[in-house]
């Protein structure tokens, strides 16, 4: 959680890119998807740790409550979800890559928007699901949000299937397919990105009605 | 730093200090190929000079943003136009 003075709201699924200058002036700068929409001057990030990396592993690790961060945001108005929007909405997320797409859940539930969601979510691990107990209350309560997860390392007791990734049949079984022309939205890895995309614009997926995010990464 | 590959979203925070609207937003057509499309669908790959957008279908250059010492040099060489939404 980041209290922003003044940064008045965005929009879900917007990021925001943040400095980090160290004391001999070396500044790195990195973008983060902002998991929170609407109104108001409270911002929160999720973040994963990339243990050799220059900012994650500060964001993560070493940062403290009352620490001044240097950002700027809103930034981007193309990978957005608004409440005016009626069309099915598919949200497909790796890792990290769910924090935008949790925006836009949290802005379909705020609104009261009749629109189908439906959330896959690709993780690593049960314990490294980000806001895990949200979505699913918001799924259980929500008869216009579905939520359907793949694990790639490590599957919880009684799954039925084997930790691997997401593939053809995955995507055919768990996601909103092409014939009812759903607006979809891909975020994480860019490898993850790139063949998700792939296997949706296979499925017949106009690559128009296809968003991406890639956060960088093999 | 290695070579990052993300997409145009990316360039909304650096573009932003050089136009006063969301450039992410306009379509741009490629020299290249001719496809119009917004420059948020770029491939975008970033240096310590700076970032080089492509065209995510032809590859082809569409800008580059290299960081001076008092700003940044933008150049637009593969972009024969830019259609903003007004
Ligand atoms: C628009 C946008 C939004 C983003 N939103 C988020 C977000 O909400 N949460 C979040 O955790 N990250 C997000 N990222 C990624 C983030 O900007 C950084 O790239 C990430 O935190 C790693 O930075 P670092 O300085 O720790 O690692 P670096 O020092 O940059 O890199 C360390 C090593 O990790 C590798 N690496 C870097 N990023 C990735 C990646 N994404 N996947 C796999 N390998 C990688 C590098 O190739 C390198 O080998 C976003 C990126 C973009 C472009
Ligand atoms: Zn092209």
């Amino acid at each position: 959680m980041v209290d922003v003075p003044g940064w008045g709201g965005n929009l879900a699924g917007q990021h925001l890119d943040l400095r980090l200058t160290a004391p001999d002036g070396y500044t790195a700068v990195r973008s983060y998807s902002i998991a929170s929409a609407g109104p108001g001057d409270r911002v929160e990030l999720a973040v994963d740790k990339f243990p050799d990396g220059e900012v994650s592993p500060y964001l993560v690790d070493d940062i403290q409550k009352g620490d001044e961060l240097e950002l700027r945001g809103p930034l981007g108005g193309w990978f957005v979800w608004k409440p005016e929007q009626t069309e099915s909405v598919q949200l497909i997320g790796g890792g990290s890559g769910v924090v935008p797409l949790i925006a836009m859940v949290r802005s379909h539930a705020a609104s009261g928007s009749t629109a189908p969601f439906r959330l896959l979510y690709s993780v690593r691990t049960p314990q490294d699901v980000f806001f895990a107990d949200e979505l699913r209350a918001l799924a259980e309560s929500s008869p216009y949000f579905d939520l359907n997860f793949v694990y790639t390392r490590a599957v919880p007791a009684n799954w039925p299937s084997k930790p691997g990734r997401i593939s053809r049949e995955i995507l055919e079984a768990s996601t909103y397919p092409a014939s009812i022309s759903p607006a979809v939205f891909v975020c994480g890895p860019t490898g993850f990105v790139e063949s998700v995309a792939n296997i949706l614009v296979a499925l017949g997926h106009e690559p128009t009605s296809v968003k991406t995010e890639r956060f960088g990464g093999k | 730093m290695m070579p990052r590959h993300v997409d145009g979203n990316a360039l909304a925070g650096p573009l932003s200090d050089l136009f006063a609207f969301d450039v992410t937003c306009a379509s741009g057509r490629c020299v290249g190929c001719g496809d119009v499309t917004v420059l948020a669908r770029a491939m975008v790959y970033e240096d310590e000079m700076g970032f080089v957008a492509r065209c995510h279908l032809c590859d082809s250059m569409l800008l580059t943003v290299v960081r001076t010492a008092d700003g940044a040099w933008l150049d637009l060489q593969g972009i024969s136009g830019l259609h903003v939404a007004l």
